[in-house]
């Protein structure tokens, strides 16, 4: 049997500001990480990281991050993306600010 | 203090207007990140975690008052109000955004200032004793020689695409407050026959292969220092291992080959290079060195200290620990806590920036330092004076009076901001100070470096605090690792492992249990933790961490 392939947002930072992004389904780039499109297939994540390595213009740093699939949308499984979802613990000067 | 020539004015303003343009080219799509990033790395932008992050040098660790303000500056304007001073003497802001980066290197450069070649494969900001020009055990002041260096590396063709980074230290007083054995270059100088010179040291490092430097010549005279560098940059440039980052680093180089074989090269590359420095050179380091001619210092009674000292029990305690010993009579050497219990290491308000540079301006003869221990020092200022710069330290929660306690931690940015990082350092310094302050332990406990890293990379300096703790991933949960023993002075020593690491939730009640075991086990009051752990060994912290657990695995 194959491997089960663990799900996936595509991530990156935005090119001017730096801000951590999520892409959409509908081709966004989000802040925000419960609208990231949730990749569950291989195929289709190869795919989509492909489209948006091309979109040089508009992000820096594009890597697919493992999440996890859960009522309120993606989670992260590993605690950096956590802290890069949510901002630094020292200050509210992340995307905790807002949220 | 140094001035910018001409020359170094219009070679900064070049390169920020080549900046400028390359920073339009990647916003307007023509050219590729991976086409930029060379280039901003050449300008010390780096992309974080959260945000784009830049390095700013700040040279030998010496501002002015005037200097500290743009700081302020820039926090205010171009990021969130603060400024992250780090273990080489930069600071780094971490929210500025990409398109505003030219206009902070155009403020930067209004006060002869900038982020050149603090990142990527070159010679980075060279580094200095944070006492140097005031301490009462100098020799020799190190920044002329840090100037020097700066100026001979800074763009230097042959050492811009070198096999990694490459970092110098320069002190000149007897104790190493510049941590010299573990750099790449490490120069004490000194007098032989009343000529001045500099041993020189290479090789040391921490990092993933932590390595303490070897002498590879015990005195270079002055006037063949800059020819000697570059023998030993060039040697190493053409030895390197650029197959493979992790051993591409001199210490790797020195290790594989032997130091007298390294030695042996470095000779025949001085023989051949020595006759092109014709003494240029040297008409150069004295103009530099008249600009760091000692500030006029007054004579003057220090009664006002004397008095303030016996009647007030909060200035006697920050005196106590906060003041060195200046080499000017009725002066002392002041350091300006960033370490508030409970705040993070090494961060500075925009507001407290204008603090300290007003009182640098006011009372310190125009100078500030940052120390490679995340903190500022006014290094010359009158003991009269003292009182009132403590009065208004107070007033804007800088006179923690905790200089070389427990709280006073290293801790690099960890997984709060680095990109690097594999676990946080933040709020494990935070939570170690918060928790020694509650229990009004830390100057019973004395002198006591904690330094964190939050990687393997060790910018924490973790290998060489008496208590290093290196944040790991382990599995995808927090761990750290604990090593004791390890000593940043001129007796530079690596810690030992403790054994397995600790959670998150662990940590900060291991490092209690290690502090409460000294206690426990020192002589007196006078045995520090380092002499103390030196007499005894790894084996009652070892009982005190694990338990019977550690004797089992010793008997198995
Ligand atoms: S030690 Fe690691 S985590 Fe800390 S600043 Fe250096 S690279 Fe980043």
């Amino acid at each position: 049997m194959p491997r089960a392939f663990t799900p996936k947002v595509i991530t990156a930072n935005a090119l001017i500001s730096g801000e951590v992004v999520y892409l959409t389904a509908d081709d966004r780039w989000s802040p925000h990480l419960p609208q990231a499109e949730l990749l569950t297939d291989e195929a289709h994540a190869q795919l989509r990281l492909v489209e948006a390595n091309a979109r040089q213009s508009e992000v820096v740093g594009v890597y697919l991050a493992d999440m996890a699939s859960t009522d309120h949308g993606p989670e992260p499984t590993h605690f950096r993306e956590d802290f890069r979802r949510r901002g630094p613990s020292n200050y509210d000067h992340g995307k905790q600010a807002v949220l | 203090m140094y001035s910018y020539t001409d020359f170094d004015a219009a070679f900064v303003a070049e390169r920020n207007r080549q900046f400028r343009a390359q920073v339009a080219r990647r916003i307007d799509g023509s050219l590729t990140e991976d086409e930029f990033k060379p280039f901003r790395l050449m300008n010390g932008v780096y992309l974080q975690l959260h945000a784009y992050m830049l390095r700013v040098a700040i040279p030998y660790g010496t501002l002015r008052a005037e200097q500290m303000e743009m700081l302020a500056h820039l926090a205010e304007t171009w990021d969130k109000g603060y400024g992250h001073f780090t273990t080489r003497q930069n600071i780094q802001y971490n929210w500025p955004t990409l398109g505003d980066i030219p206009e902070m290197l155009d403020a930067l450069a209004s006060v002869e200032m900038h982020a050149i070649q603090t990142s990527g494969n070159t010679i980075r900001n060279v580094t200095a004793d944070h006492f140097a020009g005031a301490a009462a055990d100098e020799i020799a002041d190190p920044r002329p020689v840090a100037e020097l260096i700066r100026q001979w590396s800074t763009d230097h063709p042959e050492f811009q695409a070198l096999p990694r980074k490459f970092k110098v230290a320069v002190t000149g007083a007897q104790a190493d407050r510049a941590v010299i054995r573990a750099h790449d270059i490490g120069l004490r100088l000194h007098e032989q026959n009343g000529d001045l010179g500099a041993e020189v040291i290479v090789g040391g490092g921490l990092g993933r292969t932590p390595m303490i430097g070897k002498t590879i010549a015990d005195h270079v005279s002055l006037d063949d220092l800059p020819a000697y560098l570059e023998a030993v940059v060039s040697v190493w440039n053409l030895l390197g291992r650029r197959d493979n980052k992790y051993k591409a680093r001199i210490k790797i180089t020195v290790h594989e080959h032997g130091i007298d074989e390294i030695r042996a090269r470095v000779e025949d590359r001085f023989a051949l290079i020595r006759p092109t420095f014709t003494g240029a050179h040297m008409d150069l380091y004295e103009e530099i060195r008249a600009q760091f001619a000692p500030p006029g210092f007054r004579n003057a009674p220090t009664d006002a200290f004397d008095t303030a000292y016996a009647a007030d029990p909060v200035f006697r305690a920050w005196a106590d620990t906060n003041l060195s010993a200046h080499k000017a009579p009725g002066y002392a050497i002041a350091q300006i806590s960033l370490k508030a219990h409970g705040a993070t290491p090494g961060d500075a308000s925009a507001e407290q920036m204008r603090v300290m540079a007003r009182i640098a301006r006011a009372y310190g003869h125009d100078e500030l330092r940052i120390s490679h221990e995340q903190n500022v020092v006014l290094p010359h200022v009158h003991k009269s004076d003292l009182p009132e710069i403590h009065a208004i330290l107070k007033a804007h929660g800088l006179a923690t009076a905790n200089i070389g306690l427990i709280s006073d931690i290293i801790a690099c940015p960890g997984m709060d901001y680095c990109a690097l990082a594999t676990a946080r350092s933040i709020p494990i310094a935070q939570q170690i100070a918060t928790r020694f302050d509650e229990l009004k332990l830390e100057h019973d406990v004395g002198d006591l470096k904690i330094k964190i890293s939050g990687c393997i990379n060790a910018c924490g300096h973790h290998h060489v605090g008496h208590i290093g703790i290196l944040g790991l991933d382990r599995a995808g949960v927090e761990n750290y690792q604990v090593t004791l023993g390890g000593d940043h002075t001129e007796t530079l020593a690596l810690g030992d492992r403790t054994g397995p690491g600790f959670s998150a939730e662990e940590i900060v009640p291991a490092i209690e249990r290690i502090v409460t075991a000294y206690l426990n086990h020192r002589e007196n009051a006078e045995e520090s933790f380092l002499q103390a752990y030196r007499r005894l060994g790894m084996e009652p912290f070892k009982q005190a961490l694990y338990g019977d657990a550690a004797k089992r695995s010793q008997a198995a």
